[in-house]
């Protein structure tokens, strides 16, 4: 019946009108908190970081090793068998270049990110990050081999960003 | 005639914090619970539909969904959300069951309002952006306004809310699953610090952390997954309206029209005869009261006088919130409505312990998704 | 379909698709429910239960805002429940629709989708810095853009597709959309706009990626005998289908959306749809981004892997081919109120199956069509299958 329809309500503003004060508005900003509670499997993982190490989960059933961790196998619907680290190395599975920010405003400086396949884990376990000490964006390759560049043990507060980003490495 | 039973239940139980697990870890554990007392199904095969019953602002998310599916066992399966209260889930499960194209679905709420640091500021960001926010304050005034209109106009008195604080407090005792077991009088509640006028400090649900899972099941399967299976017989869910200008100050009307449906559903005429048993939303003491007359458990006015004669109590004719309630299992958020069914079907299936009723095959379970709203749901239960 | 109901879809109804309206949320659903109720000729009294699709608190900055557009959406005092997915949550609301009359629970249901996303303030795309998880995700900066830039890196990866080939679609929606009267981005662009306009988050450009919106839509569902007292044309929801996948997107090889193929594949099983390329004669195929239509043929099984940029190239997608995708412009070119965007496809597949979509008709006498959804961290499908 949309040929049936002669008008379709709605009445556009302009967004500078609205910057502007031209528009009535409302503004508001919600006090919301939280302190979530990081539970079993996050915390080993939280714990690990301040060591230096990527904890991931392990399932004797079907046999992955899973990171991120988890309490729980997602597959097999039962709890994991045990904790233990993987490597701080890996593979990029796939890449990108970010021009933006949270808020949608523009930054100088891209942020270069990927999903690292971590060596250790389970095939296409990946970890998503940064990727650092890279000097143009289109040398990063799919395939590409990248390590962990840790904080100073002194500075890790159990914290993603206790890893500063990944930095490409030559295959021996 | 399709017919819907509640095959399998599993609780964590509540508590007023739970710092060792995550909300994943314990939504694991409820799940774990239900699929084992459902015949040891297995969610990643025997399901057809999940349901998880969540808000975004209650859990510190947005798009709060992404992070159910693993702990349920419904990667890669069915699953979704409904952003209301847990019976109004439990509606949906009978729905998608009645369609013929379902039969076995799964439904979860949990609650973990130890993890918002500023829980009564999200509850008033649900108010209206523009009429009421501006006004400022602790959003549960709105309950205080509603329990002076309700107490003015049927005649129920601040003494009789006590009474339910005091009996509901003390079910809890004997409930595990309850975080707030206490003994508690008449005079501790009323002689508790004044909070939202007429409201005390002890009218008011306190909050509580902890999940339930239940399974849904066609009457074609339900057999094989359960001996003692609990059959919906009606549902029935409602909203009044979101503005706190024009509503009912004194009656449930949501409560009214939700259990009106349900009833019709079920084929129960004469509610106060009929059902025998209830478990009502009491997240305020009065909003008991309310509850019991807008479920037409007894004649308007008259809710304050079950209580006070110990008609409502364990051991009465027609004992409510034998769980506990609200008040003695906590505020759960959506997971509130749950503990409601949940209960209803322990005493169903003759589990409730030492709280354990004799006799009873019909029983009610009511909801309400608590301030601001005047949203709830209402289901008939009988084990028949 | 034995011993089941049939669900038929009687009207429809939608609000302008802009970057800021003057309508609260409430009044855009009110008007999209309303347009809705009279392309059915029926009331709101009518109505037995209502449906409400929204997509994230955040955006309207109400919480629990489901409760505060009840009365907007025609709830005063019945049954009403807010279902949602995520960006799935638009298609998602007509399969909670369907169930809400195909149970035998009611005769009607009104099913609303509303988004005000100019509320969240500065930008909407504040809203999605809180959709990640808060340890392994949220300190390192993510964006939304991140991901699906990350999604269409590994699918054009491989299968060795080229930018080109991707901004086709871009093309295409905008282009359709000049015909759709809501539309808020609707143009005559060429491959070379959109492969010279900014870069966002490489490989995603600005114009491979839809808009921001404010919008509304609204359908009416009746049971069988309902339907046909009222029309002789209804349009019969015959197949409903979703599916999520693991939150961990990490461990998921993004070149396949598996979620899209589950939920397809649940909702031809309803539908009884054993070869959907030939059997499917219209399709609104979730595009918030350009790649996302390709990627979403595929999941759908309309195109094998890797196939899809092909027909999107040899033109079977256009309008007059022989398999049109987002004839309505899709959210590229109408615009993406997130939720509304995914009803605005259900109003437009019921359009065309009964031949009143204008300018924007597709050749042919279509008679079964299907829309789909796509939602939180590139895991949810939700589809639906309609026949005239």
């Amino acid at each position: 019946m949309s040929e049936k329809i002669k008008r379709f309500p709605g009445e556009e503003l302009k967004g500078a009108d609205i910057r502007v004060g031209k528009v009535p508005t409302i503004r508001f900003r919600p006090r919301v908190r939280y302190l979530w509670s990081a539970g079993v499997a996050m915390s080993r993982f939280i714990e690990g970081l301040k060591e230096g190490k990527i904890v991931a989960s392990t399932c004797e059933k079907c046999g992955r090793i899973m990171v991120p961790p988890r309490a729980f196998c997602e597959e097999c619907f039962k709890p994991v068998d045990g904790y233990t680290p993987v490597k701080d190395t890996g593979t990029i599975n796939t890449w990108s270049v970010s021009y933006v920010a949270g808020d949608a405003s523009r930054i100088k400086e891209p942020i270069l990110v990927a999903v690292i396949d971590m060596d250790g884990a389970s095939t296409g376990m990946g970890l998503l990050h940064l990727l650092g000490e890279i000097d143009d964006w289109k040398q990063i390759k799919f395939g590409m081999r990248v390590k962990a560049v840790w904080k100073p043990p002194e500075e890790r507060t159990g914290n993603i960003t206790d890893i500063r980003y990944f930095k490409p490495v030559k295959e021996v | 005639m399709r017919e819907v039973a509640i095959v399998g239940v599993g609780s964590t139980g509540f508590r007023a914090v739970t710092p060792d697990v995550s909300y994943k870890e314990m939504m694991f554990e409820a799940a774990t619970r239900a699929y084992q007392d459902a015949g040891n199904i297995s969610p990643r095969k025997d399901i057809d539909a999940f349901i998880s019953v969540a808000e975004d602002y209650w859990e510190g998310f947005s798009i709060f969904d992404e992070f159910v599916p693993d702990q349920l066992g419904a990667v890669l399966r069915h699953l979704f959300t409904v952003c209301g209260d847990s019976i109004i889930g439990l509606s949906t499960a009978y729905m998608l069951i009645k369609t013929g194209h379902f039969d076995v679905v799964a439904l979860e709420s949990h609650g973990k309002p130890s993890d918002i640091l500023t829980l009564y500021d999200v509850v008033q960001f649900a108010m209206d952006p523009m009429l009421n926010r501006p006004l400022g304050g602790h959003p549960f005034f709105v309950a205080g306004l509603e329990m002076t209109r309700f107490l003015y106009e049927t005649g129920n008195t601040k003494e009789q809310c006590a009474m339910v604080v005091s009996k509901n407090r003390g079910n809890a005792l004997a409930n595990p699953y309850a975080a707030y077991g206490a003994d508690i009088d008449v005079d501790d509640v009323l002689c508790s610090n004044h909070q939202f006028y007429p409201l005390n400090q002890l009218d008011v649900s306190q909050p509580s952390d902890g999940g339930i899972v239940m399974i849904l099941a066609s009457n074609e399967v339900a057999a094989e997954l359960s001996d003692n299976p609990v059959w919906v017989k009606g549902v029935g869910w409602a909203v009044e309206t979101p503005s706190l200008e024009t509503r009912c100050w004194s009656d449930a009307v949501y409560a009214r029209i939700a259990a009106d449906m349900a009833y019709k559903k079920a084929g129960i005429g004469n509610p106060s005869r009929e059902v025998d048993f209830a478990e009502v939303d009491d997240l305020f003491s009065y909003k008991e009261l309310q509850h019991i007359e807008a479920l037409r458990l007894c004649r308007p006015g008259e809710a304050g006088l079950l209580v006070e004669e110990g008609e409502t109590w364990i051991g009465g004719s027609m004992p409510v919130n034998t769980s506990g309630g609200n008040l003695g299992m906590g505020w759960a958020l959506e997971a509130s409505g749950m503990q409601r069914l949940l209960e209803t079907v322990l005493q169903l299936r003759g589990e409730a312990g030492s709280r354990q009723l004799s006799d009873v095959d019909v029983g009610v379970a009511q909801s309400w998704r608590g301030v601001p709203t005047t949203t709830g749901a209402v289901a008939v239960l009988t084990n028949y | 379909m034995v011993g089941k109901k049939r669900v038929a879809v009687i009207g429809a109804g939608m609000t302008l698709f802009r970057r800021n309206l003057k309508e609260t949320g409430k009044e855009l659903a009110w008007h999209a429910s309303k347009m809705a109720l009279d392309q059915a000729g029926l009331e709101l009294n009518d109505m037995q239960s209502v449906v409400m699709g929204t997509a994230p608190d955040a955006f309207d900055g109400v919480h629990m805002k489901g409760e505060y557009l009840a009365d907007g959406a025609g709830a005063w005092r019945k049954p009403y429940s807010r279902v949602f997915v995520g960006g799935g949550t638009g298609v998602f609301a007509i399969d909670a629709g369907w169930w809400h009359v195909a149970s035998g629970q009611f005769d009607t249901c009104l099913v609303v989708a509303e988004e005000k996303m100019s509320s969240c303030y500065p930008h909407p795309a504040y809203a999605f810095t809180t959709i990640f998880d808060p340890i392994y995700s949220r300190p390192l900066g993510v964006t939304l853009i991140w991901i699906f830039a990350l999604e269409m890196h590994r699918y054009m990866h491989r299968h060795g597709i080229k930018k080109e080939e991707i901004a086709l679609v871009s093309v295409k929606n905008k282009r359709n959309a000049l015909d759709h009267p809501c539309a808020q981005l609707g143009a005559n662009i060429t491959v070379e706009d959109v492969l010279n306009s900014e870069i966002m988050c490489w490989p995603v450009q600005r114009l491979d990626i839809s808009p921001t919106s404010d919008g509304a839509a609204a359908l009416v569902l009746a049971s069988e005998d309902v339907a046909k007292k009222l029309t002789d044309n209804p349009v019969w929801i015959d197949g409903t289908g979703w599916c999520i996948d693991t939150t961990f997107w990490t461990n998921r090889d993004l070149y396949y959306p598996r979620y899209v193929q589950c939920a397809a594949q649940m909702a031809y099983k309803m539908a009884g749809i054993k070869n959907p390329p030939k059997e499917i004669d219209v399709a609104e195929v979730y595009d918030p981004f350009d790649y996302k239509e390709l990627h979403h043929m595929e999941g759908l099984m309309l195109a094998r892997k890797g196939q899809a940029p092909k027909l999107t190239a040899d033109g079977v997608t256009q309008r007059d081919g022989d398999l049109p995708i987002n004839p309505s412009g899709g959210l590229l070119g109408v615009g993406n109120p997130i939720a509304a965007a995914g009803l605005m496809k259900c109003c437009e597949i019921f359009w065309q199956l009964r031949g009143e979509a204008g300018k924007r008709q597709v050749k042919g006498d279509p008679r079964t069509g299907l829309a789909q959804a796509w939602g939180d961290l590139m895991q949810y499908g939700s589809v639906v299958i309609m026949r005239s």
